[in-house]
């Protein structure tokens, strides 16, 4: 770690027009874990997350569910006396882990999450049922019942499309897509 | 008559469509056009953040374009989109270099942003562009004895943009006192309800859920007004779920706040989708709605 960059800088180089070193500012007030309403069920607390991020403990961060646990409430953000946008950083190490392909074993989030954009990227809006088969399986049974019965009885309630809904210009649509990301990379 | 550019987003077009029914209603009520955009794409959530930063720019910005072309104020209801359109249009006006790399995916669907669009969520329509006193004059069946908890949620209010309430907002309270209804003292109206963790993290997210129905219970109120489709249908269609993981017994109604603006408008239920819930109304504010003509 000398001569490399920190891998808290590299990770605030993934921050939104962040400049410096942010992280660096956490005085580990623990402000953020307080808020938090996922806190007990990360392996790490977002302060804690952020202590090892600044020790350059970057295995441990990203072997941590902790990310993919943030449902992105800003409530940490907007109570951070720092001014650490915090739930920014999820998301940095969301992108990162998915880039790098490492992330802990049986989460479902980064599964989810490609399934999605490539749900979209084809079609141009949301489907749900297409996305159901890429992420049932990894559910355990129970939870694959609930989300059974759910999509079920939501179809009973004509609250599901039955059929996918495209948006007009599919393909200048695609092609935009095309100048920000190849699409071999999604299709 | 005040004209809007209405992004309804995905979920709106069947999940939510009782949300999009009484949206169109109750605006129209008050003098209020939504004109819907033409064309518009997913604005993605909170999913292509997830992925790529630049990708989730410019499928907001996509919108943002189209919607510039009308020269009206856009307005989403549901808080995701919101929040993606009012950031993605705040980051494209301060940062040169974002605006001409999204404007140069963008010419690949004729399309350019020159950044002059202002978003507003649906609720804000109400609070801020309609006055209280606009809304009683709409009123035939003001909803007297109805204890309505006020569920913010995130989006709607987090990130702070400007120097807004971020803790303690009483906008939704005084559309709720306009409508004749009691809003009750919410302590965890600005809770998330976890719904992007439904799938991912199911555990935790129905944890979030059963904290919001047992603070709604604890606060006697009768309904939970919501106004995002993603907190309406976790904090609804999961109560079962909420029941087994928890042994609860839960059946609690969370209806769109205008849901109830159109019942207090004496519009009939049926415009305004009641009657898809997963759980019922209560027949007292049905007939709250219905006992003045
Ligand atoms: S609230 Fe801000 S300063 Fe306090 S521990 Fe969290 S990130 Fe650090
Ligand atoms: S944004 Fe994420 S880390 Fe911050 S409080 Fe919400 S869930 Fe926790
Ligand atoms: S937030 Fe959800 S529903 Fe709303 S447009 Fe965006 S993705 Fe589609
Ligand atoms: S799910 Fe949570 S994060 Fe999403 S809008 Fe509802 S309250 Fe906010």
């Amino acid at each position: 770690m000398t001569d490399t960059i920190s891998f808290s800088q590299e990770v605030s180089n993934l921050l939104y027009a962040a400049e410096g070193e942010p992280l660096r500012t956490c005085i580990q007030c623990g402000t953020c874990s307080g808020t938090c309403p996922v806190a007990g069920y990360m392996d790490y607390t977002p302060r804690q997350i952020i202590a090892l991020i600044n020790a350059g403990n970057k295995e441990q961060v990203l072997e941590s569910n902790t990310f993919w646990y943030c449902a992105s409430c800003y409530h940490c953000t907007v109570r951070c006396p720092q001014k650490i946008n915090i739930t920014e950083l999820m998301y940095a190490l969301k992108r990162y882990s998915i880039w790098k392909g490492q992330h802990k074993e049986g989460l479902i989030g980064p599964t989810f999450s490609e399934a999605f954009v490539k749900m979209i990227v084809r079609g141009g809006r949301s489907f749900e049922p297409v996305l159901a088969p890429s992420y049932i399986f990894s559910l355990n049974l129970r939870e694959m019942l609930q989300e059974v019965t759910n999509a079920t009885e939501l179809l009973l309630k004509g609250r599901l499309p039955v059929l996918p809904a495209r948006i007009k210009r599919i393909d200048s649509f695609k092609r935009m897509i095309g100048r920000i990301i190849p699409m071999g990379g999604l299709e | 008559m005040k004209e809007y550019a209405y992004f309804p987003g995905c979920s709106l077009e069947k999940m939510a469509v009782s949300y999009h029914l009484s949206a169109l209603e109750t605006t129209k009520k008050l003098g209020i056009k939504l004109k819907e955009l033409e064309d518009w794409n997913c604005c993605g959530a909170t999913t292509y953040f997830y992925i790529d930063e630049l990708l989730a720019y410019t499928l907001c910005a996509r919108n943002l374009a189209i919607a510039e072309k009308t020269g009206l104020d856009v307005v989403a209801p549901c808080s995701a989109c919101y929040k993606n359109m009012y950031f993605t249009a705040a980051h494209l006006k301060k940062d040169a270099d974002l605006a001409e790399h999204v404007n140069f995916a963008l010419e690949e669907d004729n399309l350019q942003y020159n950044g002059n669009v202002n978003i507003k969520h649906l609720i804000e329509v109400f609070a801020q562009d309609v006055s209280a006193e606009e809304i009683k004059s709409k009123v035939t069946r003001p909803l007297e004895g109805i204890r309505v908890a006020p569920y913010y949620g995130c989006q709607i209010v987090r990130p702070q943009k400007e120097k807004e309430d971020v803790e303690q907002p009483q906008f939704f309270e005084g559309i709720l006192s306009a409508i004749g209804a009691t809003p009750v003292n919410y302590p965890l109206k600005m809770r998330c309800c976890g719904g992007s963790l439904i799938i991912s993290s199911r555990t935790a997210a129905l944890a979030m859920v059963r904290n919001l129905l047992q603070s709604a219970v604890d606060s006697q109120a009768t309904v939970i007004a919501t106004a995002c489709p993603m907190c309406q249908v976790n904090l609804e269609c999961y109560q079962q779920q909420v029941n087994q993981e928890f042994g609860t017994n839960f059946s609690f109604p969370v209806l769109y706040f205008t849901q109830l603006i159109g019942l207090a408008f004496g519009i009939p239920p049926k415009k305004l989708g009641i009657g898809k819930e997963f759980v019922s109304i209560a027949p007292s504010l049905l007939r709250a709605g219905q006992s003045k003509d």
